[in-house]
């Protein structure tokens, strides 16, 4: 038996596992369905996930890989006191959802940028964001959006209430 | 920064919302399709004993099992949900293997044989027509699915009369949707008798007719839930319905939940796509700019099944020239069927493509008789009081098109950056540059199209808390956050105080497909009836305590108003209402204004009001490596009253994106057998973050007397008009007109390059 953690619970699987994919496991066996399949070969990003703290597209990302690692997905954000993480207020405050199916992802990858690069610039986020595909937004709010959680979680920033 | 209202945004970056696949029922069994590698043939054996044989299959279905129609549809029942003795197209199904799990599924899919004798093959619309082409079609007897006319004067005569003709040939490809979410249908079979739906569908009113049809049973009897669905953009109405009719036949026959999910080659494969269009113009202008003469032919393929195009290439015909006055016209456009995946809604409808024609048109023509392509626009724009090509009089809503067109230009800076155009001779930095328009009127809702009419309801609770449904449903873009936006500012409370229920076919009747940007409008319209019903209602029951007379009551700030600084919080009033024993609900409708249509002469009010777009571009092109970069985007659209503004603004910004995807990459690829090869994101490319640059929009609102509302609406005006600003801005940098989608900028460079070495 393997461990793996996800949102901070452990988890186990077996050897027979290792050659499934991440997203199965984590849709099928926890049933956690915030993170989707959008195209199975690793091309829109709809289920990206974080294995340590690393943006990681789990429809190509073995089980096996993900041995002994941390896992965090949507699910894994909201508070205890079901506050939003800054990154999800601010999707929904910048009007950046649409259908929602990229939105978990978008958020995972978001998340990836803003530990790399706390105050990353419209273009920076326009790359970081380069392999998520929306076809409802044109991109333009969802790039906002990140903005504005940049903005937000700045440590020294006076803007927690921004936009509210 | 005005913050966004939606109802489903929390739950959707929560990872809460469920879509159709988030769903699993205790003893699901996992269906799989069963395609043929053949694109056109006769079936004469499909062997499936050895699949059905296979460890954890419960079954395989193929035609013999449907109880009712083999095929349905749209407006000709011919989509099959299996092909009985012969394949049309790459996307025909065979059969659907039932079994434990998907993995026992796919494994027996595997294992289902056909023995199939191939048919010539037809892939391309001129060659459908001739007289020697195999007939695609079941009983019919040519590839002709329809032909819309338009006959007005005489052009023919007029033409001779032009002082320039433009004629000129113009083609597009296949488009697939791209909706991030693949098809997927659960179907449940409940101890009443009922069957349960869901699905990952464009209009569960649609997808109850198609599995009543295939399945025999009556509408009342299968109940088709709202609930988050990822993307459609027109896409998911025909397939996705038959994916969920699939699954409630097998769902039916074990007695037992079945969920069919399609991956992504799969849907691909199958979905049907926006129709490719040939179309050949010939217009005539006078020297003074004066567009006065236009015969135009065009062939739209429907591919191997009917679906929508009789009604997309309808529109086609209405917009066949973009909004400019005209008073002689001959334009035909025909619908032809061939052994392409078939073809049906997309996002703009049949207009997308002759607006990528016809603005070009105009463009050549001002750049031949030395006007400027603003100001072209400006002196044959239709205005108020303009008669349209269909005779139809523009004198009852206000015909903002040279507003909209100022206001684009203005925001991008037209008048001082179009002497920044290159035409060909690349900068001093070395680069092509160029600044393109376009712009366009849409017809609201379906028009002559259809049958428009929709529906809502308004149910007050005891505690004064709403709840409301209305016909219109969610694929993405917002509909019911809208519909409680506009709830919540005709009866004065906030929006929190409205539940939105998640409409079902069980819930509401049928309010009409959400199609033709028309949810805003129609649902909007059906509200405000149902909200002025409520009110009457509650004016009638309570007046007693709120006014001496005949005073009307307010409904405001939260609370409902008499005379004299009376009041009553919703919750006394509630319960005030059934003390009274009255219902405070109340269900609204709304008719479309009438509408008229000559299918011969192809003249009519063909729609019932219009709204007036225009886009503008600014690019850069790289003349050694054909690189374009698109620099600025700017849009306006007057969509006569804006409800939920950042949604709007959403729309506008995914619209364009979307259709610069058709401008600049798109292209669904057959190869020369009608076999799908752009199966998945790798080969079948969308705009990604980095493509575009923000685009700035502009609502603008000029109140529609013809909406009861005021609305009209935006999801396809946004998509419709940015493949021929950014062809035109390619022309501005380069010189060329490129006539076909997607716009090979690559090997105009090329081309031009070489002759300059040369």
């Amino acid at each position: 038996m393997k461990k793996i953690k996800v949102n901070g619970s452990e988890h186990t699987f077996t050897e027979e596992q290792e050659e499934s994919t991440l997203l199965s496991f984590l849709r099928e066996e926890l049933r956690l369905t915030g993170t989707k399949n959008g195209c199975g070969e690793g091309t829109c990003g709809a289920c990206t996930v974080l294995v340590n703290n690393k943006a990681v597209r789990s429809c190509r990302y073995k089980l096996g890989r993900a041995a002994d690692a941390e896992v965090l997905t949507i699910e894994g954000l909201i508070r205890e006191d079901g506050s939003l993480h800054p990154v999800q207020q601010a999707f929904m405050d910048a009007g950046a959802v649409q259908c929602g199916f990229c939105t978990p992802g978008m958020i995972m990858q978001t998340l990836d940028l803003l530990h790399k690069n706390p105050e990353p610039t419209r273009e920076e986020i326009r790359k970081a964001l380069k392999g998520n595909l929306c076809r409802c937004t044109g991109y333009q709010t969802i790039v906002d959006a990140v903005q504005l959680a940049a903005a937000r979680m700045m440590p020294s920033a006076q803007c927690t209430t921004y936009g509210q | 920064m005005k913050n966004c209202f939606r109802n489903d945004a929390r739950q959707k970056v929560t990872g809460t919302a469920r879509f159709a696949d988030d769903l699993s029922f205790p003893g699901m069994a996992h269906a799989v399709p069963v395609y043929s590698s053949h694109v056109h043939a006769r079936i004469s054996a499909l062997l499936t004993d050895e699949a059905r044989s296979m460890p954890g299959v419960l079954a395989v279905y193929t035609w013999k099992d449907v109880p009712g129609s083999l095929s349905a549809g749209q407006i000709h029942a011919d989509c099959p949900i299996f092909v009985k003795d012969r394949i049309r197209s790459t996307g025909d199904v065979l059969a659907l293997v039932v079994a434990d799990t998907r993995s026992s599924a796919l494994a027996a899919a595997e294992k289902v044989r056909v023995r199939a004798e191939d048919l010539p093959l037809v892939l391309d619309t001129e060659e459908a027509l001739k007289p020697d082409s195999p007939v695609i079609p079941e009983g019919r007897p040519s590839n002709i699915v329809n032909h819309h006319k338009v006959r007005k004067g005489d052009p023919d005569v007029r033409m001779e009369e032009a002082d320039l003709i433009i004629e000129e040939f113009f083609e597009t490809p296949l488009i697939e949707h791209a909706y991030i979410e693949p098809e997927c249908g659960i179907a449940l079979p409940r101890e009443d008798g009922a069957l349960e739906i869901y699905g990952s569908v464009q209009h569960p009113f649609s997808t109850r007719r198609f599995i009543s049809a295939y399945l025999a049973r009556p509408l009342a009897s299968i109940i088709v839930h709202g609930h988050a669905v990822g993307g459609s953009f027109g896409g998911k109405d025909d397939t996705a319905s038959v994916v969920c009719a699939r699954a409630a036949l097998a769902a039916v026959d074990l007695g037992r939940p079945v969920k069919l999910l399609y991956d992504r080659p799969w849907s691909m494969r199958e979905s049907y796509k926006r129709n490719p269009y040939k179309m050949w113009y010939k217009a005539g202008f006078t020297k003074e700019g004066k567009l006065h003469s236009v015969i135009s032919r065009t062939l739209s393929d429907s591919g191997a099944y009917t679906s929508t195009t009789p009604w997309s290439t309808w529109r086609s015909a209405v917009q066949n020239v973009g909004p400019y006055e005209l008073n002689d016209i001959r334009a035909d456009v025909y619908g032809v069927a061939t052994n392409n995946i078939f073809t049906g809604a997309m996002r703009g409808f049949g207009s997308p493509q002759t607006n990528f024609a016809f603005e070009q048109i105009m463009d050549m023509a001002a750049e031949k008789l030395d006007i400027d392509p603003l100001e072209i626009r400006r002196i044959n724009a239709v205005r108020d009081g303009s008669e349209t090509i269909t005779g139809q009089v523009l004198d009852d809503h206000t015909v903002s098109l040279v507003e909209v067109l100022d206001k684009a230009a203005g925001i991008i800076g037209y008048e001082s950056r179009k002497s920044l155009n290159t035409r060909g001779v690349p900068g001093e930095d070395g680069k092509l540059r160029g600044i393109g328009l376009a712009c366009s009127y849409r017809g609201c809702s379906l028009g002559a199209e259809g049958m428009d009419f929709c529906c809502a309801t308004v149910n007050v609770q005891f505690d004064g808390s709403v709840l409301m449904d209305v016909s219109v449903f969610e694929n993405g873009q917002g509909a019911p956050s809208a519909m409680m936006i506009l709830a919540s500012q005709m009866l004065g409370i906030p929006v929190e105080k409205i539940h939105y229920n998640a409409s079902s076919t069980a819930t509401i009747p049928d309010g009409g497909t959400t199609v033709a940007s028309r949810g805003t409008l129609v649902g909007g319209g059906a509200l405000k009836d149902a909200v002025d019903q409520l009110k009457k209602i509650i004016r009638d029951t309570l007046k007693k305590h709120l006014v001496d007379g005949d005073e009307d009551i307010e409904f405001r700030d939260d609370r409902i108003w008499g005379s004299r600084g009376r009041s009553l919080s919703w919750a006394e009033a509630g319960r005030m209402m059934y003390l009274a024993r009255v219902y405070p609900f109340a269900l609204g409708t709304f008719q479309a204004p009438p509408v008229t249509w000559d299918e011969e002469t192809g003249q009519g009010d063909a729609y019932f009001s219009y709204v007036y777009s225009a886009q503008a571009v600014e690019l850069e092109i790289d003349p050694k490596s054909g690189v374009c970069s698109i620099l600025n985007i700017a849009a306006a659209h007057d969509i006569g009253k804006a409800v939920n503004p950042p949604m709007v603004i959403g729309q506008i910004q995914g619209g364009i994106v979307q259709g610069a995807g058709m401008a600049l990459t798109e292209k669904f690829l057959l190869d020369d057998e009608g076999r799908a090869l752009s199966l998945n994101f790798s080969k079948y490319k969308i705009p990604r973050a980095t493509d575009l640059p923000d685009i700035k929009a502009a609502i603008v609102e000029n109140y529609d007397p013809l909406s009861p509302t005021g609305v009209k609406g935006i999801g396809e005006p946004a998509l419709e008009i940015i493949a021929p600003a950014i062809a035109n801005a390619v022309a501005a940098a380069t010189g060329s007109h490129l006539t076909s989608l997607p716009l090979d900028i690559k090997a105009l460079t090329k081309s031009m390059f070489e002759e300059t070495e040369s």
